[in-house]
């Protein structure tokens, strides 16, 4: 994609500034709209998805103890992905959001809660809610376009390491997890100096980071698997058990990573999707901080199953208006959303998770190969703005 | 340390290991909520109708829970329409109970969020969250010979849950109770018991038929009033009656008082800002955020996206009413509250005097 500002044809020319602030208002009214009956029915919600998230576990965990049936294992390896995909996405994700913390309970608290990934909580809240969602799209400023290992717009500079990009995204998938950690520390940026390297707030959450990751394998690839054990001592083959269910922990991890990196792709990377120029959000209204939600993100369209397993991030155009609402809420405010985009002539990105995930892919075998044509001058007047407020010298 | 605790550690350590990255209680609260050892919580076992406004809820409270001294209140956590909201209610159960559970009656004050849902939604198996009993309007160790208690409404529960724990030692008892009619006496038919088997002397005032009672008329009904150890509790204006006409006796020693309703607070535009732990006190005026207000009066205040978005900003408030400025809701946050309602200071503005624990 180009950035909106480089444009040939500039998809938001027929809204005035007017416009762009209308919008700002009747999404506002939307959201008001869920505030008014959020309650209840949420708290209910949330408290039994993690209540069958933990079932699912426990009775996944349980089958595995008998990894050297193999019924037993194929239902236990697909019930802990299930559990983990539940986990990371529909529970952690949208909980770390602040989507439950009118609940006053701390056991559901975005400051207090912790999740299956090698990433702590906090940082991953820094790099995700406080800047990916602040500076959406925003080239150089949001770090999720490429993860900083990769090229997924014509704006970023090519350098012929990129040609490598397909099968970097391919080995970031299967580790997702880790990847998130790496991105969380800003690992690339923080190692490459003495300086940064030593920074005692870089060094801290190294340590955190390399303590989460010891918990999280000695769990999966340690002691659930030697729980294992004792049966398959009774079996003659107490070894095949520990590597029977380490694994299954291995494959249910490597399914929820591969997942969730699908999903995630399909957020911003698909074809439609918008990016912008660093400049263009400089005094940014909340009118146009909307509209550039609405134009940087693509939804999934699916079952309500599906949209559950994404964590309702197959709903990422709401997600990403809405963030701190419950994601349970968002198929039903989507319509309303849908016409709002309708009513401004906007387009709304949505499509198969498979359309979609070819799509991203697409663009990462695409933008591995440097740009065919020179980008256009940037257009200072996208999104509308008074030349007084464009930075000077840029 | 014996080998058998280290056995049991180093087990612990294995079974938290098998749950991370939460606690292995988390998984017990999914089968057996009261089991928690960190979080206290009680099950609704019965609910008995008092009056038309009140209602009694027997708990059976979870692990670590602590026996209370005939008196003391506890904070509830109640989730009303999905909010955890905290309010304080006198236990009005004997102590000591054999079956380990106690009771507490609520009434239905006006507009009442908490006291009213439990009146209409309390039932068998609901589990609510507490806090171990508090509060020094208790009797001593050696009851007194005299006593008298002055109640008003349902500022007679701390003091049933007195009588029914130490009657048989206070030889000498005299109950003054206000309620607005016969039929709105929380407790009537046993307080007509007691007064009826001479175990206690029941001065029943019917406010809407004879008007408030004025401490000057206390004198006539109990004649030997300043010779007893006295026990007040009911609403702010008729304790501080009662302080001032037992102080100008030269009697205040005599006298203990429990307030059982809480400051109301009333939303306006801005307010003062403290955060007590620093001592840095920020005026904030409607429209500017607390995060800038803080900002500016020196407090060192975290913060991310500055838009609402990213929770960073998060403080717990002990006391006060904010207005969200996106939508202009409104967050009240008492002292009962106990300092765990966090507040997106970012997009929050003052809108009354607000303490913050920060």
């Amino acid at each position: 994609m180009t950035t909106l500002q480089r444009k040939e044809v500039n998809p938001i020319a027929h809204l005035s500034p007017e416009d762009i602030e209308q919008i700002g208002r009747e999404l506002d009214a939307i959201r008001d709209e869920v505030l008014a009956v959020r309650g209840e029915k949420d708290a209910n919600y949330i408290r039994r998805m993690i209540a069958v998230q933990r079932r699912i576990e426990l009775g996944s965990r349980a089958l595995l103890l008998f990894s050297l049936f193999p019924p037993a294992w194929i239902l236990g390896t697909a019930g802990l992905s299930i559990s983990k995909i539940l986990e990371n996405m529909e529970i952690g994700h949208n909980i770390l959001h602040g989507q439950y913390d009118f609940m006053r309970d701390p056991k559901i608290h975005s400051t207090t809660w912790e999740w299956d990934s090698a990433s702590p909580a906090e940082q991953w809240k820094h790099s995700h809610n406080e800047l990916h969602h602040k500076y959406t799209n925003v080239v150089g400023r949001d770090n999720d376009l490429g993860y900083g290992i990769m090229r997924v717009d014509e704006q970023q500079k090519w350098v012929p390491a990129h040609l490598g990009q397909p099968l970097y995204n391919f080995i970031n998938a299967c580790f997702f997890e880790y990847g998130i950690a790496a991105y969380d520390l800003e690992l690339g940026r923080n190692l490459k100096t003495k300086k940064r390297r030593s920074n005692p707030a870089f060094r801290e959450n190294l340590r955190a980071v390399g303590r989460k990751i010891r918990r999280q394998v000695l769990k999966d690839y340690v002691v659930h698997p030697a729980l294992a054990i004792p049966v398959g001592f009774l079996m003659g083959n107490p070894f095949g058990a520990f590597l029977g269910t380490l694994a299954a922990n291995a494959v249910a991890s490597l399914v929820r990573n591969l997942w969730s990196h699908s999903v995630i792709m399909c957020g911003h990377f698909p074809n439609g999707v918008e990016t912008f120029e660093r400049t263009s959000i400089t005094g940014e209204t909340r009118g146009e901080w909307y509209l550039r939600q609405m134009l940087g993100s693509a939804n999934i369209s699916g079952s309500k199953l599906m949209h559950i397993m994404t964590g309702n991030l197959s709903h990422q155009i709401e997600h990403h208006l809405f963030p701190d609402l419950p994601a349970s809420r968002y198929a039903e405010i989507a319509p309303k959303v849908r016409a709002l985009f309708e009513k401004y002539e906007l387009n709304y990105v949505t499509g198969p998770m498979v359309v979609q995930v070819a799509s991203a892919w697409a663009k990462v075998f695409r933008l591995a190969l440097p740009n065919r044509k020179a980008a256009k001058e940037i257009d200072y007047s996208i999104p509308p703005r008074h030349p007084a407020e464009q930075p000077a010298g840029v | 340390m014996p080998v058998t605790q280290k056995l049991r550690n180093g087990a612990w350590r294995v079974v938290e290991l098998i749950t991370t990255p939460v606690v292995p209680a988390d998984y017990l609260d999914v089968i057996a909520p009261l089991r928690n050892p960190t979080v206290l919580r009680a099950r609704i076992e019965a609910v008995h109708r008092e009056t038309a406004n009140a209602v009694t809820l027997e708990l059976r409270p979870g692990r670590n829970w602590e026996q209370h001294r005939p008196g003391q209140y506890i904070r509830l956590g109640v989730d009303v329409n999905g909010t955890r909201l905290w309010r304080a209610y006198s236990v009005s159960s004997a102590a000591g109970r054999k079956d380990g559970r106690f009771t507490v009656t609520v009434n239905a004050v006006q507009d009442g969020v908490v006291s009213g849902h439990l009146l209409r939604h309390a039932k068998r198996g609901m589990i609510v969250n507490l806090d171990l009993p508090t509060g020094d309007f208790v009797l001593p160790s050696t009851p007194p010979a005299k006593a008298l208690f002055v109640t008003a409404g349902s500022g007679i529960t701390p003091v049933m849950g007195m009588l029914r724990s130490a009657l048989h030692q206070m030889p000498d008892v005299v109950v003054v109770h206000s309620a607005r009619t016969a039929d709105d006496v929380v407790f009537g038919a046993e307080l007509r018991a007691l007064a009826s088997s001479g175990r206690i002397r029941l001065i029943e005032r019917h406010t809407r038929a004879d008007g408030r009672l004025k401490p000057a008329e206390l004198a006539s009904l109990v004649p030997d009033l300043f010779e007893r150890d006295t026990w007040a509790c009911g609403p702010g204006e008729m304790l501080d009656d009662l302080g001032s006409h037992w102080t100008d006796a030269g009697a205040a020693d005599r006298l203990h008082v429990e307030r059982f309703r809480p400051t109301v607070l009333v939303a306006g535009d801005g307010g003062t800002v403290a955060f007590e732990r620093t001592g840095t006190v920020a005026d904030a005026p409607a429209g500017t955020s607390i995060l800038e207000a803080g900002e500016a009066a020196g407090q060192l205040m975290k913060s991310g996206c500055r838009m609402g978005i990213c929770f960073k900003c998060v403080l717990p408030m002990r006391e006060g009413i904010v207005r969200d400025l996106r939508d202009g809701t409104l967050t009240t946050v008492t002292e009962v509250d106990g300092a765990n309602v966090l507040i997106q200071t970012c997009i929050s503005a003052a809108a009354g005097p607000c303490r913050f624990d920060a």
